[in-house]
């Protein structure tokens, strides 16, 4: 299953900060997570992720510092602020009603489900 | 070892391409040649050999011109060094000539405009002059045609137009039925302060409508900057061509004065105004900005001057003492101060740690805020014994203004010092306050000459 771009986008930021909200983290352990989340149906450009933690860090939602990996190469790590926090839980809130809206609305209305719940 | 020696130099060649791309920043590239490396370890270790991972990662990185677009977009102020989104080169050229045509051709309505009153009897010049009529006027007959330039440059909506008509046609219509006193204090105080409303109204126009965003507005005041020292370069430039046009011409015993007066002059400062902002539109692909380095050279300097200032007025206990044209003069070391603190910002990279010239900057900050407070109590002193004027109270308002943005501005650098805080808040901080200037400076032309009987 495709999921459309605009989705894809909208959900970006609120996953983000939810597994940030995990420990701290790095880009390419973020990006296995939300397709291990997904189990593979949310496929993200990998590259795209960075200006949206950069967007992120710029906001105060969280903070970035240089570390070291595994191997001892230089890797960014990054951490979820209070601020951040409370973000998360405002999109929380809002992802809430836009879903109990779509499952009212989907569970009266006359089109059944594809397969029939 | 081979194949990881292949790989090194794989690598090697994708970060110099990537480097090309102005919008992303080294350290950016660092942070993404780590993912591209995490990942083909992974698909190494999946099975795929080092040519297959290394093209798997490079495609899921995605493609590199939305990518970039991604990075220009949340860094828009390093584009400002370097244009890089024109999708492709082609075309790009007519659309510069385009440009530059609709420009020179501003430019020249803007000559005629400022010549047209003449037909009507009010002259620049001669026996009839009607100088304050050409002073009061004066922004009107260059701004209104700049505000136009950016409108069609950015493309700007109907409605969005029709907002930008709004603050001239209300202009011009205060500044010539306000019934002035001959050569009355708010007459000057007008013309002082109506370019100030008006330029903040081509700013409306330069940011294409979207003066909300505080990207925006930070590029508004770079435009500002580069504009104002391309209008110093060019004035300076027609200076030397009128000298010289004088002396040639006067040494065959012609005299041009009345050609350099009446046509050379008011054409050339109009006709600048629209000159500089193209040729800073222009260029700001290519050079790099003067202002920031202006600041740069003389926050030290200036540090030092208000830093002796204040040792010297201490040591020999000597109060400042308020004449008119003091005051004014401690207005403008204010918004000197203000220029540099806000040129170090424009330029500055918001992600770099706090580092000496912050200190410095800061310090520059507070000596300004104690000469200020220092003249401001002379200020209110005079104001108390002889009362208020249109002067005094102009003077004492702009003071007010720029000593709450400095004040604050103290406390934000104070904790972006400490690293209690990031440097955004500052960036922020003064570009919401640019509408405050704005609303005083129509008070100023609009209020003041009512509120003082037309003094």
């Amino acid at each position: 299953m495709d999921i459309s771009k605009d989705l894809v986008a909208a959900s970006a930021a609120p996953l983000v900060l939810a597994i940030l909200s995990e420990g701290e983290s790095y880009g390419y352990a973020i990006i296995k997570r939300v397709s291990e989340l997904s189990g593979g149906e949310l496929q993200w450009t990998d590259g795209m992720l960075y200006p949206l933690l950069h967007r992120l860090e710029r906001n105060g939602y969280v903070v970035a510092r240089w570390g070291k990996s595994e191997i001892g190469r230089r890797r960014k790590y990054y951490r979820l602020t209070d601020k951040g926090l409370e973000q998360l839980a405002s999109q929380r809130r809002q992802w809430q009603v836009v879903d109990s809206t779509l499952r009212g609305i989907w569970r009266s209305a006359i089109n059944p489900a594809p397969h029939g719940i | 070892m081979e194949n990881n020696r292949t790989l090194e130099k794989r690598i090697k060649e994708w970060r110099t391409f990537i480097h090309r791309r102005q919008a992303v920043h080294s350290v950016d590239v660092e942070e993404l040649e780590d993912h591209l490396r995490t990942q083909v370890n992974a698909l190494n270790e999946a099975g795929l050999d080092e040519d297959e991972a290394f093209l798997v990662a490079v495609k899921r990185l995605g493609d590199l011109d939305s990518l970039s677009r991604e990075f220009a977009r949340e860094y828009s102020e390093r584009l400002w060094k370097q244009l890089v989104m024109l999708p492709g080169a082609v075309g790009s050229s007519t659309v510069a000539t385009r440009e530059a045509l609709v420009a020179i051709g501003l430019a020249i309505v803007a000559c005629i405009a400022i010549k047209i009153p003449e037909l009507f009897g009010i002259h620049m010049w001669g026996p009839e002059e009607n100088p304050s009529f050409y002073a009061r006027n004066l922004s009107l007959f260059a701004l209104p045609f700049l505000a136009g330039y950016f409108a069609w440059k950015r493309c700007l909506d109907r409605v969005g137009g029709l907002w930008l008509t709004l603050p001239f046609v209300a202009a011009a219509l205060i500044v010539n039925i306000i019934p002035f006193k001959r050569e009355g204090h708010t007459e000057v105080l007008a013309v002082l302060h109506l370019p100030i409303a008006l330029w903040l109204a081509v700013g409306f126009a330069y940011t294409g409508g979207r003066w909300r965003d505080h990207d925006q507005r930070m590029n508004f005041i770079r435009f500002s900057g580069e504009w104002f020292i391309y209008y110093t370069l060019i004035a300076l430039g027609g200076g030397v061509l009128v000298g010289f046009t004088m002396f040639i011409f006067d040494a065959i015993g012609f005299s041009v004065e009345w050609a350099v007066q009446a046509w050379v002059l008011p054409c050339g400062i109009v006709g600048a105004v629209l000159i500089s902002a193209w040729l800073v539109e222009a260029k700001q692909s290519i050079i790099e900005n003067m202002a920031p380095v202006l600041s740069r050279l003389f926050t030290p300097l200036f540090m030092i001057l208000l830093l002796v200032f204040l040792t010297s007025m201490i040591w020999t206990g000597s109060g400042i003492n308020i004449e008119r044209e003091v005051l004014i003069g401690f207005d403008l070391l204010l918004v000197l101060v203000l220029g540099l603190l806000l040129y170090s910002i424009s330029a500055r990279d918001r992600q770099a740690p706090p580092g000496v010239f912050d200190a410095l900057q800061l310090l520059l900050v507070i000596c300004a805020l104690l000469v200020d407070v220092l003249a401001l109590w002379a200020i209110l002193a005079r104001i108390s014994e002889f009362g208020f004027s249109p002067n005094k109270v102009a003077a004492l308002g702009e003071n007010l203004i720029l000593l709450v943005n400095l004040g604050w501005s103290a406390v934000l650098y104070t904790r972006f010092l400490t690293k209690r805080d990031s440097f955004v808040p500052l960036e922020r901080w003064q570009t919401a306050y640019i509408p405050v200037y704005a609303v005083w400076a129509w008070i100023v032309v609009a209020f003041f000459p009512i509120i003082f009987n037309y003094q």
